[in-house]
């Protein structure tokens, strides 16, 4: 029984639980549901989960464990020495195949047992196509996997439907007038909950060690020396790869600066006007028209600079350009990202800003305005003073978006990585990096591809840190005027 | 007395209306107040004092709903003259407010705001001295020279109230205007308020919003009773809380309406 | 205080108008960042639908195409198997007939080899009419007429992309074909019309960027969207409502807060990363499936689902639940019967925004390997929609602003278009909601 029909299974009998859960509470009761501790649909969903979770636990559990295991079986089975990981990908390929073959009847479950003569040709007409030749090592190897497979299927069957059919009586069995069965159903839906709130850790969890697992293996093939202090960022084939993140580091702080100079001066300002100066009507056009900026996807950023933006930097500072220099030889530079991911931004800090200056009790404006001061010196010497910190937390969490960019740097800032002051150069950041390391066809446990997840546990310790310390900041804020 | 008070006149309101949007706040009102005098606003909450009151300095300018009529001259100049900037107004008008609000800056910069942004001193030797003078007619000198670079926020909430005080009088006002000052201060804060206020008499005219009328008898010489946007009464307070014309200001003074 | 010097308030002094100057500038500071911010918002908008709309109107040759039989079907058994073996070398034969046919009929004299006229066709032309021919083996013998998409080439020239200045270096077009193609125009045979294949077509390969569209994509995006909707909204109503209505206040639910609160601002190339790791490596999940990308995006959209969920949850007064606890419910039925309910307009809203979010989203999308390949084949069921290769609109685009060809460029922009239509109608309906059964207490 595959699993999607198993599944249909457990959920048919937890269908039928909660029906008989039902009607046994009824009978206990005599009929008159009144007599019972809780109302006749609680003894009905009490069994269904009762059944369902269990089930399903197992199930998935099993789903997850068996192919690991029979997998290392025939690891072991094969003693391959060069290259394990491609030849497990070949028995991989060749008992699905086999299973492909038997589903399509080009091949008697029998026949899939026994040694094939010309796999290749079998298996090619039923769309499986196999690289090199198969060895009979491979086959046999191939052919165990699939038996184990079929045997651990059917012993999945036999476990997880008689675990539906002990929980299904036991459940039944526990229903009686005093049996307070919505106190057990709520504390399994608490249970349901709390599951659901961990998760958010489960994902920081799988974030962390996802990436310092493969960034050990990474430090394990490279000098960590190099990655942090090296100066050269050259990945080749041969071997002798130089893979330092300073260069990296370098574009990627030096386009969030250019970033933050676009964005920071045009989103205070902005703010400043919606909320000290703009009547509720500018205010009701200007302020969504804004945040549409915010809504509009990176891919769209990342086109407008390279398609855009890139090309009219070009005829200005390119050669033949409109001021006769010869300063930019390419579209993608430093600027061109700069310049958009500002764009990008400048609706991120001005909403923020917005909110903290907002956050700025009226009576202290009231203060400075009865003194005589004029609207702005109230906004420059008490309004944003007051304001500083949380403006700094929200400068700081707009840094930490432009680090962690990745679509507007991929099409607009190019793939040179080296530490120059010129915007007008093509540079490369971190998450660029990231992309074109992992996207390419190289061997996966090469330090050439690793290096992306030690670049990527960088990357995520320098954005945590940042946005740890700006929530810090603006909480603390926040709390100062509430 | 009374002839002597005629000429005395700092601020005269003439016919003055203030409309909230559609809502009649302040109705046809009519008042003199006098230099170097105390003047107390009493009336039952949203009766419209606090609302006058910020007329006298068009603090109501920063609310965009907000209509004034009539006339409020003060010597003679009408303050809502298109030629008046409201800023060079507040500088003649200083105000204080309910809640004590100084800036988060130092106790020194939180005086030497208004000499700043006036443009009041020549140097630092000047506005030292502002600043001292301030807080020593603010009463609260002793208490804080120590601190000058302490924030201010850091006061205590009487302290607080009397340092914006001293900020109000650092500009070098002329009418001193005060909003329920001591609403948010304990009981011996704003006694130590209210000595100031007597103080403050000599060089300014003060008027106090207040809704406690006990205040209002120790601290004022003229009293105001305001009734849902009408000024109901206006006289010496000694006569408005002893002999009251109006039988509303007797119900407010003995507890009825409130 | 006594000052010598009584200034009257009817007239300014020289500070004042010095700080009203100021003040004035201020304020234009103020409208300037908004003037620019707008102005950007302008240029983004002019740039995409400038660049994008043409991607929409596709050039087309109609050329009656005589299928004939003695190239085709030589015996005339109409055995498909023997069809079948006819390549499209054979019909670009019958194109070429068909070219020389249409000029006769116009009247047009071309010096052109039959070669160069027949590469006003698209290339993809011949296969189509190869799978014309293979479902349709009746009209064998007969001359059909047919609507063939032009060449990249031609359609820029139709739309002013490509210029006769431009193809000085062009090898795959010269000013002779460009004549041709003019005097075509004027005979009615080439035509410019809306494109519907542009939306609901497959992506094509390198050398045909006329063919290419948007559909297939589209479906990706549609199959992940369901995974994320499925899972996220769930699994985040149940985390908000644990966290707002349960947990109790200690160190966990405090580890979990914060977790949640910097989870929405991790960059969402790290969750590529874990994507690839976990699902792909780890669990040996299909790569390029849009079950993968869904997973991704549930755990990248997941926080924002739970903050907007929690502030709705928030917003229902206490007193509701008070109300339920005393007339005798559970607390858990408080939460279920009566603060969910209420607050799930919110929590719809939260949604929406979330996949709007999510639809948009590409970094993540091109670690899991939904790029660098042509989405060609619509999937036909729920199943192949999640597990078969697919890409996703956005990282359609990006593929699209990859390739070489500047054709392709106007199909990104026409593809940004597509996205921005599917985002904004979210976003109104998520405005809507909001506005609708906004509830004040």
């Amino acid at each position: 029984m595959s699993a999607f029909w198993l599944t249909i299974t457990v959920l048919i009998l937890s269908a039928f639980g909660a029906y008989a859960g039902r009607a046994q509470s009824l009978r206990v009761a005599g009929g008159d549901a009144r007599k019972l501790h809780s109302l006749p649909k609680y003894y009905s969903s009490f069994v269904a989960l009762g059944v369902l979770i269990p089930c399903l636990f197992v199930l998935v559990i099993w789903l997850f464990a068996q192919p690991k295991l029979i997998e290392r079986g025939a690891e072991q089975m094969l003693n391959a020495s060069s290259e394990p990981s491609l030849v497990m990908s070949d028995v991989r390929r060749v008992a699905d195949g086999l299973g492909v073959a038997v589903a399509q009847g080009a091949l008697s479950e029998t026949e899939a047992h026994a040694p094939i003569e010309n796999l290749r040709d079998v298996l090619g007409g039923v769309g499986v196509a196999l690289g090199n030749e198969v060895t009979p090592d491979v086959l046999s190897a191939a052919q165990g996997m699939r038996a184990q497979e079929q045997r651990g299927n059917q012993f999945r069957m036999f476990a997880v439907l008689g675990l539906a059919a002990l929980t299904l009586v036991f459940g039944l069995s526990r229903i009686t007038p005093e049996f307070r069965a919505r106190n057990a159903v709520e504390r399994v839906v608490l249970a349901l909950l709390i599951t659901a709130a961990s998760l958010a850790i489960l994902t920081t969890v799988g974030i962390v060690l996802s990436m310092i697992f493969e960034t050990r293996n990474f430090f394990g093939l490279h000098s960590w020396k190099d990655f942090f202090f090296g100066v050269k960022w050259a990945p080749n084939f041969r071997g002798d790869s130089e893979l330092s993140i300073l260069p990296l580091l370098w574009g990627t702080i030096y386009i969030s600066l250019i970033a933050l100079l676009v964005s920071v001066p045009i989103g205070l300002f902005a703010a400043i006007y919606l909320s000290e100066y703009a009547g509720p009507k500018t205010r009701g056009v200007a302020k969504p028209l804004l945040e549409i900026l915010a809504g509009i996807p990176t891919i769209v950023y990342g086109l407008f600079a390279l398609l855009t933006i890139g090309p009219l930097l070009l005829n200005t500072f390119g050669s033949g350009g409109l001021l006769g220099v010869e300063w930019m030889s390419g579209a993608t530079a430093v600027l061109t990202a700069g310049l958009v991911m500002g764009i990008m931004l400048i609706p991120f800090v001005s909403s923020l800003s917005d909110d903290i200056i907002n956050a700025v009790p009226q009576a202290m404006r009231d203060g400075s305005l009865g003194l005589g001061a004029t609207k702005s010196e109230t906004i420059r010497q008490v309004v944003i003073p007051a304001a500083l910190p949380g403006i700094v937390g929200a400068i700081l969490l707009a840094a930490s978006r432009a680090i962690g960019e990745t679509m507007i740097v991929v099409l607009g800032a190019g793939a040179i990585a080296k530490f120059s002051a010129n915007p007008l150069d093509a540079m490369t950041t971190i998450t660029t990096r990231i992309v074109s390391q992992l996207t390419g066809d190289g061997d996966f446990a090469s330090p050439e591809t690793l290096v992306a997840f030690a670049l990527g546990l960088t990357l995520f310790v320098l954005t945590l840190g940042l946005n740890i310390i700006a929530l810090y900041i603006v909480r603390k804020y926040r709390e100062q005027y509430e | 007395m009374k002839e002597n008070a005629m000429d005395n006149i700092k601020i005269s309101a003439k016919n003055v209306q203030v409309y909230y949007a559609d809502n009649h706040a302040i109705k046809d009102v009519n008042v003199e107040i006098e230099d170097k005098t105390v003047t107390a606003f009493i009336g039952p909450s949203g009766c419209g004092k606090s609302t006058f009151l910020r007329c006298l300095n068009r603090m109501n300018d920063t609310i965009d709903i907000c209509r004034v009529e009539g006339d409020i001259l003060i010597e003679g100049e009408d303050i809502y003259d298109r030629r008046v900037d409201p800023v060079q107004l507040r500088a003649k008008v200083g105000m204080v407010f309910q809640k004590p609000n100084p800036f988060p800056k130092s106790i020194y910069d939180n005086v030497a705001y208004g000499p700043r942004i006036h443009g009041l001193a020549r140097g630092k030797a000047d506005l030292d001295e502002i600043v001292e003078k301030s807080l020593r007619s603010a009463a609260i000198w002793d208490e804080v020279k120590d601190r000058l670079d302490a924030p201010g926020t850091g006061l205590s909430g009487g302290q607080q109230q009397r340092l914006c005080i001293a900020r109000a009088v650092a500009t070098a006002p002329e009418v001193l205007l005060m909003d329920e000052p001591c609403s948010a201060l304990d009981p011996i804060a704003t006694a130590q308020v209210e000595e100031l206020i007597d103080e403050l008499r000599q060089n300014f005219a003060v008027v106090i919003v207040t809704h406690s009328m006990q205040q209002a008898a120790r601290v004022s010489q003229k009293t105001a009773f305001f009734h849902l946007g009408n000024l109901v009464e206006y006289g010496e307070t000694n006569q408005i809380f002893t002999k009251p014309s109006d039988p509303r200001t007797e119900s407010y003074i003995t507890g009825r309406i409130g | 205080m006594s000052d010598p010097v009584k200034t009257s308030l009817l007239t300014l002094d020289a500070r004042t108008k010095k700080r009203n100057a100021a003040e004035t500038r201020f304020r234009m500071y103020g409208l300037a960042a908004i003037g620019a911010g707008l102005a950007m918002l302008v240029l983004l908008l002019v740039t995409i639908f400038g660049n994008g709309l043409g991607a929409f109107q596709q050039t087309f040759v109609t050329l009656n195409v005589p299928l004939l039989e003695s190239k085709l079907d030589k015996k005339g058994e109409r055995d498909l198997a023997k069809i079948k073996k006819v390549s499209t070398f054979g019909y670009a034969q019958l194109l070429s007939q068909a070219m020389e046919d249409a000029l006769a009929e116009n009247g047009i004299d071309s010096d052109l080899k039959a070669k160069k006229q027949a590469a006003l066709l698209s290339k993809s032309a011949a296969a189509d009419l190869r799978n014309f021919v293979i479902s349709n083996t009746d009209k064998i013998g007969e001359t059909v007429e047919f609507t063939f998409l032009a060449n990249s080439r031609v359609d820029g020239y139709l739309k002013n992309r490509v210029t006769r200045e431009s193809i000085a270096d062009d090898k795959s077009i010269n000013a002779e074909q460009l004549d041709l193609v003019d005097e075509l125009v004027a005979a009615g045979v080439i035509k410019k019309r809306f494109n519907i294949s542009f939306i609901t077509g497959a992506d094509a390969s390198d050398q045909r960027p006329e063919a290419a569209g948007m559909g297939v994509a589209m479906m990706g995006s549609f199959f992940m969207m369901l995974v994320v909707l499925a899972l996220a909204l769930p699994i985040g109503v149940a985390a908000s409502i644990y966290l707002e209505e349960f947990a109790p206040k200690n160190w966990i639910t405090d580890i979990i807060e914060v977790n949640i609160s910097n989870l929405a601002a991790v960059p969402s190339i790290v969750f590529g990363i874990l994507g690839l790791a976990v699902f792909i490596n780890y669990m040996h999940l299909p790569q390029s499936a849009p079950l993968v990308g869904g997973l991704v995006l549930t755990l990248m959209t997941l926080p924002t689902i739970i903050i907007s969920t929690r502030a709705s949850l928030k917003s229902v007064p206490p007193s509701i639940r008070d109300a339920a606890l005393g007339v005798g419910a559970s607390k858990m039925q408080s939460v279920f019967h009566h603060v969910l309910p209420l607050a799930a307009p919110g929590i719809l809203t939260g949604t929406i925004i979330g996949l709007a979010q999510a639809l948009g989203e590409t970094a993540p999308l091109l670690l899991i390997g939904m790029i660098g390949f042509i989405a060609s084949n619509a999937p036909d069921s729920v199943a192949s929609g999640l597990l078969d290769p697919n890409s996703a609109m956005p990282a359609q685009i990006y593929e699209w602003a990859k390739r070489a060809d500047p054709a392709f460029y106007e199909r990104a922009w026409g593809g940004i278009i597509i996205l921005l239509a599917f985002l904004i109608t979210m976003n109104t309906i998520a405005v809507l909601l909001r506005r609708r059964f906004e509830r004040r207490w």
